[in-house]
């Protein structure tokens, strides 16, 4: 663990956050709307391990914790959300769920 | 046993509002004969304690006092109480309202048959009996002016009861308006005396204002001026009188109850029940029987030009309560409060007789489309001959000539030849009109489908109440003449007895000629009236007394459309333009903003991300 620097492990946080963002930005499917949310949050999260690790600090394993716990909450609600959205509409596109405006 | 009847009083006027409250909260689920009994019962019971008390009064168990409730508003040394007088006028008052008021809501449940929202009407007359029950009791100015703004609120209520057409709604509003400006008089009057006196007590005021002012003083003649102002908006006297006609838009039983025997005459009970401030101001009472006299006949050339039922009566019942003030004027309340009582008798009789036919000819109402209804309505007939003999005085048997020979006899008592010879005069046009409405009704040929076809009205509901208030108009209800001595002070007329003979015969002739001559006019020179009106100067005048002098023209020119214009003209102004600066704003605003707001996620996301990039570059930087 310790032969990998640190600057290597937060570039693939970054890269894995900015696959996420961008899937979140061009998905039209809610499912991988979600999904990109996931990676973006395990992103983060790994960002939380590399700095804990190379700085020999367990705070950083700890907010991890927290990260994967808030993960789950934010699924189940998302989910549900979907679930009842694709009762609803009979379709998971994002663009076509819009009745919320102005 | 005496304390308890007289404790019984607060029920005339609670029974009412019980049935006010039982009928608005039922929400229309009693149904037609529900609404019935419950409007009629509540003051049918109310004016059985009132005959309860009035009978204990009469026997002597239980003298005037003054029933305190409780306290209604305690600030400081202003502390009116819900306090309740019992004396010999407040009785009479009570026995009209809710003796007359029953027979009129009994006989309302025929005339109502199959309305629409009969339960409102009933709720809506109750709550009527309740304020005018209060106004007459209320032992202090301040409760009397509570009734007196309820009966004013129930007056507009049912004076637009067929609200789908909107004349009637502005037949309402008209007579709510003209008796406000009235209202807001008595309200000045109230706060002139309540700063001079410190308290509203109607009997303690009397005292502390005879003591405080001689006659005459400019304060006396300045508060009776403005409580007259409140007594000519509701009794309808020249100038205020403009929205009783109107207000015959109203269902007859309304018309009857409010607008001829009860709400109508309350200014007349004002200025009586304030007389001792009244005779503290000469000059304003002397103004009080000129207005009297002035109104009496003008109300009766009116009459003599209306082609509507309704507004011949409403004209005929504004020269009677001219006759009224004319009395007081004269200072002979007793024969005035007399003339209120029989007034209330054959008024609400002809109304409801009224009624009856225009049921009965489906809501014809128009004279010039009625005519020979004698054979088919003869309870109908009859009641308005009755009822018409006692309006135009007929002498010795009927009500109306007892009451209105005691007025014009006291006329020449006070030695005020102007004002007999106006009501000599007046009574003259009474004959004549009250002939050319029955002739135009039941004499003649139909003129109308509805007329041939009519059908006459069955029932108790229907003939009870026309048959007791005819034998009130008749010589019997004069024998009902309360006994005011206690509450008056000796009218002028009250040890003289020169000249009373004369009088009497005098004003027994003018009576008979009138409806002799109106008789023969209308019986048999009916063309030759109808060319006379048609043409030349004849049809100036029946235009002009059909206007009923041209008031509503005058008043519509120098008050509402100048005040209409002032009110558009200040629609727009600048200060306005100002605020409604903001208002602009936030419409503009919100067309920007809402348009950001499409409901489209991923735009909200890139929205997101362009703005948390911003914040990194630009927190970076700094």
């Amino acid at each position: 663990m310790s032969g990998i620097p640190m600057e290597h492990g937060l570039m693939v946080a970054s890269a894995l956050f900015a696959i996420g963002l961008a899937g979140l930005m061009v998905r039209r499917n809610l499912m991988f709307v979600l999904m990109s949310l996931e990676i973006m949050l395990n992103a983060a999260g790994l960002a939380f391990i590399v700095a804990s690790t190379a700085w020999a600090e367990p705070h950083g394993q700890v907010m991890y914790l927290m990260v994967i716990t808030l993960a789950a909450a934010e699924a189940s609600v998302g989910l549900a959300l979907v679930l009842q959205i694709y009762r609803h509409f009979r379709s998971l596109d994002v663009d076509a769920v819009s009745q919320l405006r102005g | 046993m005496m304390e308890m009847t007289v404790s019984l009083l607060p029920l005339t006027f609670l029974l009412p509002l019980a049935g006010t409250l039982l009928l608005a909260f039922s929400a229309g689920r009693l149904g037609e004969r529900g609404a019935v009994w419950i409007g009629t019962g509540s003051v049918g019971l109310a004016a059985l304690v009132t005959a309860l008390v009035g009978a204990d009064f009469a026997l002597g168990n239980a003298g005037p006092q003054t029933l305190t409730l409780y306290t209604w508003i305690a600030v400081g040394e202003f502390a009116p109480s819900i306090g309740l007088r019992l004396d010999a006028l407040s009785l009479t008052m009570l026995s009209v309202i809710t003796g007359v008021g029953f027979l009129i809501h009994w006989f309302a449940g025929w005339y109502m048959r199959g309305e629409e929202g009969i339960t409102r009407f009933y709720a809506y007359m109750n709550l009527f009996v309740f304020s005018m029950i209060l106004l007459v009791l209320g032992d202090n100015l301040l409760l009397l002016f509570l009734g007196w703004e309820g009966v004013g609120l129930c007056s507009y209520l049912l004076i637009g009861y067929y609200y789908q057409n909107a004349a009637n709604g502005a037949a309402a509003m008209k007579a709510f308006i003209v008796t406000r400006i009235g209202d807001v008089f008595l309200a000045v009057g109230l706060f002139l005396l309540f700063t001079q006196f410190g308290t509203l007590d109607i009997a303690e005021l009397v005292t502390r204002a005879t003591q405080a002012w001689s006659a005459g003083e400019p304060l006396a003649q300045l508060a009776a001026l403005l409580i007259l102002g409140g007594a000519l908006g509701k009794s309808a006297q020249l100038p205020l009188h403009t929205w009783l006609a109107d207000a015959m838009a109203g269902p007859t039983p309304v018309s009857a109850l409010i607008h001829a025997a009860t709400m109508v005459t309350a200014g007349v009970y004002l200025i009586a029940r304030m007389h001792g401030i009244f005779e503290l101001a000469p000059a304003v009472l002397y103004l009080v029987g000129m207005i009297g006299a002035v109104t009496l006949l003008m109300a009766g050339f009116a009459a003599l030009a209306q082609t509507d039922i309704k507004r011949v009566l409403a004209y005929s019942t504004m020269s009677q309560i001219g006759y009224m003030f004319l009395a007081l004027g004269v200072g002979a309340y007793s024969a005035g409060v007399f003339h209120l009582v029989t007034h209330a008798f054959f008024k609400a009789l002809l109304f409801l007789a009224a009624g009856a036919v225009i049921v009965c000819c489906r809501h014809e109402q128009d004279i010039r489309r009625l005519g020979g209804l004698r054979r088919r309505l003869p309870l109908a007939y009859l009641s308005f001959v009755v009822g018409g003999a006692a309006l135009a005085a007929l002498p010795l048997v009927t009500a109306g000539f007892y009451s209105k020979d005691e007025i014009l006899w006291q006329a020449l008592a006070a030695e005020q030849q102007g004002l007999l010879i106006a009501g000599l005069l007046g009574s003259l046009l009474t004959g004549l009109y009250t002939l050319r409405l029955i002739v135009g009704i039941f004499h003649g040929e139909p003129k109308s489908k509805a007329a041939e076809n009519a059908q006459p009205g069955r029932g108790p509901q229907h003939s009870v109440p026309l048959l007791v208030l005819a034998v009130l108009s008749t010589l019997l209800g004069a024998w009902l003449r309360p006994d005011l001595s206690a509450v008056f002070p000796a009218a002028p007329g009250a040890d003289a007895h020169a000249g009373h003979t004369a009088v009497q015969l005098i004003a027994s002739a003018t009576a008979i000629i009138g409806i002799l001559l109106g008789a023969w006019l209308f019986l048999t020179q009916g063309p030759k009236l109808a060319r006379l009106a048609a043409e030349g100067a004849g049809a100036f005048f029946w235009r002009w007394w059909h206007r009923a002098f041209g008031f509503d023209g005058l008043y519509d020119r120098v008050l509402v459309r100048p005040f209409l214009g002032l009110v558009q003209s200040l629609r727009r102004d600048w200060l306005d333009a100002f605020c409604g600066l903001a208002g602009q704003l936030a419409l503009v605003l919100h067309a920007g903003l809402s348009r950001s707001q499409n409901g489209q996620l991923r735009h909200y996301a890139i929205a997101t991300v362009v703005g948390a990039t911003l914040m990194v570059v630009i927190l970076a930087r700094a």
